[in-house]
């Protein structure tokens, strides 16, 4: 049953109840989820109905809120009027909640379904004080997107390493064409750059103690990834004014063949492919390597399901999250996101070349971290956005902008 | 033999005796109450909040000033206070600009009404889809501004991604609907300027410019106060339209107090309650510099000057 968090909503739910007695004999598991955007709201529509076919006794109710408002709203109901379960992100980004008591622990469902092997890729992203508190259901990678007509004609060939990155841009150049495009307008977008930059020149573990706050931002290694980075924008291969651009809008310069290059995330191909890309015009490579003896990792920014500390029923939580973490459960309930299952005995749609991708891609990966926003603390995180999004508007203020974050980083991380 | 009951006698009832000086309280009750909780209340309890370093989720922590004394050496906190000054100086142009566009449209000529809603126009949409609007003008590569100024001078400017001009950008885009605004307050002044004195001025020989400064001008005291008042408010608040168009952006330069409050305590990366309050502070501080000149003005001349 779906219903709106709305006076309006709630009447027709109890109409509901009230009409049909059988309903009233069942558990109720409230379920609150920023799930609005039209293809995760169907998938679980039908990931619940799934659930209550199995466990007929059990009645989840959702309440939908909107994507970006559920970020405010979590932490009003969490300390208000919990629901049974929550969905929420991993990473540092729940680290406030479970540092808070907001969450519950969850290690004992991990344990009794076998998930520390079969959800091995996300577990250390779920862990805080060697507890899980929560079930990671999908992911998606990171990675480089290109203008494949665009390759071919500039005769570029698909990079390697990130020198032949850079030299194909001078070709994309001297064709007019921006090598790499970005819209960093909601900032966000600049992150996945550096996260990329980090991770090609300095590894996963450095780049998870730099997120950390354990390494200075004035560290000589740190200036390393921006030196490679400027490499792309001293030259001018990096779409100007990007710091007004929305990052849909600069997806339309990829499609439009004004730009051969896009760092994203895959939930990007739905836009590309709505601005008349298709798989023959549309393609995808890992970001290439920079430091050959540094291990890949990528972003792989997971989404999970919590059970709030003041859930009512957390019993029938804990078989919901039991339940979701069951691969073909994640399986088929990424099929219809369009996302990756975390477990690694679910199966992905081969028809679909960036799915499949991607998936090799992060089961190959030696690390996985989450993206920067949910790596950092919230507060170093906009602090480091606004830094990355000025660097590549203005290289040369390389040494404020570190010297900046150097000192919010001793202010953050007390 | 049973007494009268003496209308003037001690007997009154309590209520009876008091009612001349209670009823006027009784009428305002409503009014006090909503306010005491919705605007004194918050006030104290921002001030209280100042104090604490507090994510809304854990328990609160006393830092004394120390919130205050993080906020002077907050870069983003004195770029948001020279904006804000920025925003003020140049706010005020809606005022002359408003009477300027009034008196031209005070005049009869056929469809002058049709003239003056659309001058009144960009007042009745919203903040939101003027910063809309203004966002695809500046935007680059596509908007009509970028267009023009690639057409004038070979490359475009993207006004919002140029740290220094996006402030003066939004400024622009917040001007059109203050001046439509201040137009407004002007035209309904100028009805009530007495014609005989105008009549009066121009048989003395008055025109132009000296009409419009000793006649014209002192009539509309009273508007140019409340376009003042409006537009010091508007320029104190300017939060939706940096909101829209550049969420403070390029890396923080146009943040505003009350933006960069918002940003600290509400956003997505902020949830640092003490430190946000620790700005609305400042800001209501600010505000109440204006407000007090204002009421302190106002009750000056209520009580006849």
């Amino acid at each position: 049953m779906l219903r709106k968090p709305l006076g309006a909503g709630l009447a027709l739910t109890l109409a509901l109840l009230a009409g049909t007695s059988a309903i009233a004999q069942q558990r109720v598991l409230t379920f609150n989820t920023d799930t609005s955007d039209p293809a995760p709201k169907a998938a679980f529509e039908a990931l619940i109905a799934d659930f209550e076919a199995e466990y007929p006794d059990i009645d989840v109710q959702v309440n939908l809120f909107d994507h970006e408002g559920y970020k405010t709203a979590i932490r009003n109901f969490l300390t208000a009027d919990s629901p049974d379960l929550a969905n929420w992100y991993a990473g540092n980004r729940m680290k406030p909640f479970v540092d808070a008591g907001q969450f519950m622990d969850v290690s004992d469902v991990w344990a009794d379904n076998n998930l520390n092997d079969q959800l091995a890729s996300a577990e250390s992203s779920m862990t805080i004080d060697g507890k899980q508190w929560g079930v990671p259901y999908t992911y998606y990678q990171w990675g480089m997107y290109y203008n494949k007509t665009l390759y071919e004609q500039v005769g570029a060939k698909v990079p390697e390493t990130y020198d032949e990155f850079v030299e194909n841009c001078k070709l994309f150049k001297d064709a007019g064409i921006d090598c790499l495009t970005t819209g960093t307008s909601a900032m966000w977008p600049a992150a996945g750059i550096f996260d990329y930059f980090n991770l090609r020149t300095n590894g996963y573990d450095f780049h998870m103690a730099l997120t950390a706050g354990e390494v200075e931002w004035t560290d000589p290694r740190v200036r390393e990834t921006f030196a490679q980075w400027n490499r792309l924008v001293e030259p001018g291969y990096i779409t100007a004014n990007a710091a007004a651009i929305d990052w849909q809008d600069a997806a339309a310069l990829l499609s439009q063949g004004k730009a051969a290059n896009y760092i994203m995330g895959n939930f990007a191909v739905a836009t590309f492919k709505d601005g008349g890309m298709t798989d023959d015009t549309l393609g995808f490579f890992p970001f290439p390597t920079i430091n050959p003896d540094v291990a890949r990792a990528e972003d792989a920014p997971t989404d999970t399901v919590h059970i709030p500390a003041g859930a009512k029923n957390p019993e029938d939580a804990k078989t919901f999250l039991a339940f979701l973490a069951r691969p073909d459960v994640q399986t088929k309930l990424n099929t219809a996101l369009g996302q990756l299952p975390v477990n690694n005995q679910s199966t992905v749609d081969e028809a679909d070349p960036f799915l499949s991708q991607g998936f090799t891609m992060l089961s190959e990966a030696s690390g996985l971290a989450q993206f920067f926003d949910r790596d950092a603390p919230a507060e170093m995180a906009a602090s480091g956005m606004e830094g990355f999004q000025e660097f590549m508007a203005y290289p040369g203020n390389l040494d404020d902008i570190l010297g900046r974050l150097e000192s919010d980083r001793q202010r953050i991380y007390k | 033999m049973t007494a009268l009951p003496d209308a003037h006698g001690p007997k009154r009832s309590w209520w009876k005796s008091n009612q001349q000086a209670l009823t006027p309280w009784l009428f305002l009750a409503p009014g006090i109450f909503m306010f005491a909780v919705y605007v004194i209340w918050p006030i104290y309890a921002s001030f209280q909040f100042s104090f604490y370093d507090w994510d809304g989720l854990s328990p609160k922590k006393w830092v004394g000033w120390g919130n205050y004394q993080e906020l002077w050496g907050d870069r983003n906190f004195i770029i948001s206070l020279k904006n804000n000054i920025i925003w003020l100086v140049l706010y005020m142009l809606a005022v002359p600009a408003g009477l300027g566009i009034a008196i031209f449209l005070n005049q009869t000529v056929a469809g002058i009404r049709i003239y003056k809603s659309l001058f009144f126009f960009p007042f009745v949409i919203s903040q939101v889809v003027v910063g809309l609007m203004f966002a695809w003008f500046y935007a680059p590569n596509f908007g009509l501004f970028f267009k023009l100024t690639e057409w004038l001078f070979g490359t475009g400017t993207a006004v919002l991604a140029n740290p220094e001009y996006a402030t003066y950008g939004i400024i622009v885009a917040g001007l059109w609907p203050q001046i439509a605004y201040c137009m407004i307050l002007y035209l309904t002044g100028l009805n009530n300027v007495a014609p005989d004195q105008i009549e009066a001025a121009r048989l003395d020989g008055a025109k132009g410019l000296k009409m419009l400064w000793y006649v014209v001008l002192p009539q509309l005291r009273p508007a140019t106060f409340i376009a003042v008042v409006v537009t010091v408010i508007g320029a104190l608040r300017s939060f939706d339209l940096v909101s829209i168009m550049t969420n403070g952006g390029p890396f923080g330069q146009t943040r505003v107090l009350s933006f960069y409050m918002y940003e600290k305590a509400l956003s997505e990366y902020g949830y640092r309650m003490g430190y946000g309050a620790a700005i609305a502070v400042v800001l209501f501080l600010i505000m109440m510099v204006f407000i007090a000149g204002f009421v302190w003005k106002m009750v000056r001349d209520e009580r006849g000057h």
